[in-house]
């Protein structure tokens, strides 16, 4: 009866995760079927969609890379990245330190205020944005991608460096001072170097967010060439009422897959950023 | 503020430069400052920014601005376009969100227990979350397509359907309404899973141990020992949650524009056709402004629960 009992408790276990799998990650699946098929085959009705009724093809992909901006949007979006990332750690780094360290009680609540600008959405701000882009000259070039990220990175990587620099133990930079550097030689030399993973962290979780990002890129930019690529393939390989299934999906996973799988392994330092406070440790 | 200034005039002796960089309030205050100044320029000055457009008659091609008091906010409110929006935006979010706590706990109890391959089905299960909202909702595109859908294709197979009967999933006012939410659970749910995860993952395994041994039923255990226990995390999910449903506008722009006859409409979206699209920028700050009031409510709530954990 024991044995009957867990059987069935593994079982039920089993179906529930695999039915949740199943609707997180069937858009994905989708998307790589559909990369390699013929456009004849996605668009007759009386084939069965699940499987290959015409041979495979790499066509579709040939589009993607040789007949789309895709390759320039890619390239976009990794510039707007670096950039991003390298404005993110100037700024945060040291805020991030002083948070931790040199502030009191004002600087525990400034660290709060910090962090709740990240909820300030783009949809609030979209609008007067567009007219201070206008106004610097920048509408339609990729520099106002790198103005205005920072807005959203900065606060974030703050909020998560700070509890990075916060369990670093004091003694390591009191032996420094005690050697000689003052504070701020001891956060360059001693701080910034056993921080790597922090730092790592930060730049991974910034450049998936300039990844992410729509809502300014949409707003900002009118110019196919200038598109990041999460703007780009949403608007560019759709044609009106024609859709480049084969090519549109397979721009999806490309830009898609490489990103999560990167992310994925720094999900839980990024979960400790967001829940702290909520969780004891 | 008095220690700042005493600080000032001791930093100001000899040597200041080097004191600077060993004196904690004014260091401290030197490396926060550069961020400080650029959140208040991007962040602080785009939203007065907001608060002046929505009380301006200000539009794309206009240099001056003349202040019309509420007119902005009286004429919005009156269309049915924005009475709608505001409709949709809240059973959106709210129908969303419950779905995503309640699915995301659980999954998280579900992904609890230890199995063989966890770390793949964990990934799997992240998809929707790291992957750029906007290409991973135009999968969703193709598999809600009109013509080619899979979803009616399986439908038709089975025999639920008949042949050429299949659903127009984002066409039809109902079913537009809950496919964009279906795809936004898709795709918070793995954020709330995890952050729920990591609640779960916090409780101390004796708490547990001591529910079995006085022989606690699952419902019991689960409804008066760990809902409780990680109550603040489940605040701090709902809650973002909750400002990435009212405010996100990229699910609803890419699968339906708002469509059909505006039945999946939203402020975001429709602050986005009135204000860049239509050109009309004071209406459109002032149909986005319905959501600040929101946010200082969820601004509100964590900080409530983020110093009452303190406490504790």
């Amino acid at each position: 009866m024991r044995g009957h009992r867990r059987w069935a408790v593994g079982a039920g276990h089993f179906g529930l995760i695999a039915a949740f799998t199943v609707f997180t990650a069937f858009p994905f699946y989708w998307m790589l079927i559909t990369t390699f098929k013929r456009t004849s085959d996605l668009l007759n009705r009386t084939n069965n969609p699940f499987i290959y009724n015409e041979p495979p093809t790499l066509e579709n992909l040939r589009v993607l890379f040789f007949d789309t901006l895709f390759m320039r949007w890619l390239g976009n979006t990794l510039f707007v990245g670096v950039v991003v990332v390298v404005i993110t750690l100037a700024l945060a780094l040291p805020a991030g330190y002083a948070l931790a360290r040199l502030t009191a009680r004002w600087g525990e609540q400034l660290g709060i205020g910090i962090f709740l600008t990240y909820l300030v959405p783009p949809t609030l701000l979209f609008i007067p944005m567009s007219r201070v882009v206008g106004d610097l000259g920048l509408q339609d070039s990729i520099w106002s991608l790198v103005l205005v990220y920072p807005s959203f990175t900065v606060p974030f990587c703050t909020w998560l460096l700070m509890g990075f620099f916060k369990v670093i133990p004091r003694d390591l930079e009191e032996a420094a001072m005690i050697d000689g550097h003052s504070r701020l030689g001891a956060f360059v030399k001693v701080v910034v170097p056993i921080s790597m993973a922090g730092i790592l962290t930060v730049v991974i979780f910034t450049l998936t967010l300039v990844m992410q990002e729509f809502v300014y890129a949409l707003t900002f930019i009118t110019a196919a060439r200038n598109y990041t690529v999460s703007v780009g393939v949403p608007t560019f390989l759709v044609h009106g009422d024609v859709y480049f299934w084969g090519s549109l999906m397979a721009g999806c996973f490309i830009a898609s897959a490489p990103i999560a799988i990167l992310y994925n392994l720094f999900v839980d330092r990024f979960i400790a950023g967001f829940t702290v406070g909520a969780v004891k440790g | 503020m008095a220690t700042l200034e005493g600080s000032a005039a001791a930093a100001a002796r000899p040597g200041a430069l080097a004191r600077l960089a060993d004196h904690p309030t004014w260091l401290g205050a030197l490396m926060i400052g550069p961020a400080v100044l650029y959140i208040v320029l991007v962040v602080g000055v785009p939203f007065g920014l907001a608060l002046y457009y929505s009380v301006s008659d200000i539009s794309m091609g206009s240099r001056t601005l003349g202040f019309v008091g509420l007119k902005n906010f009286a004429s919005v409110v009156q269309t049915t376009k924005f009475q709608a929006s505001l409709r949709n935006t809240f059973v959106f979010a709210i129908v969303a969100q419950v779905l995503v706590m309640v699915l995301g706990t659980i999954l998280a109890l579900a992904l609890l227990r230890d199995f063989r391959g966890k770390w793949f089905v964990r990934l799997l299960i992240l998809l929707p979350w790291v992957a750029p909202i906007s290409l991973g909702t135009i999968g969703w595109l193709w598999i809600l397509d009109s013509t080619y859908s899979v979803i009616n294709w399986a439908l038709e197979a089975v025999g639920l359907v008949r042949a050429d009967g299949g659903f127009m999933w984002l066409g039809v006012p109902y079913l537009a309404m809950g496919s964009v939410i279906t795809v936004h659970v898709w795709r918070i749910l793995p954020l709330a899973t995890v952050i729920l995860l990591a609640g779960l993952t916090s409780i101390p395994q004796d708490i547990h141990d001591a529910a079995q041994v006085d022989g606690a039923s699952f419902s019991r255990h689960l409804f008066q020992i760990t809902i409780p226990l990680i109550r603040p995390i489940m605040l701090v999910a709902g809650l973002f949650g909750l400002v990435f449903a009212f405010t996100d506008m990229i699910v609803i722009f890419v699968l339906t524009r708002g469509g059909p006859y505006d039945t999946t409409q939203v402020l975001a979206t429709l602050a986005f056709f009135t204000g860049i699209q239509g050109g009309d920028i004071a209406e459109g700050a002032a149909v986005a402004l319905f959501l600040f009031p929101l946010l200082v409510v969820v601004a509100f709530a964590f900080l409530r629960v983020a110093r009452r954990s303190e406490v504790t």
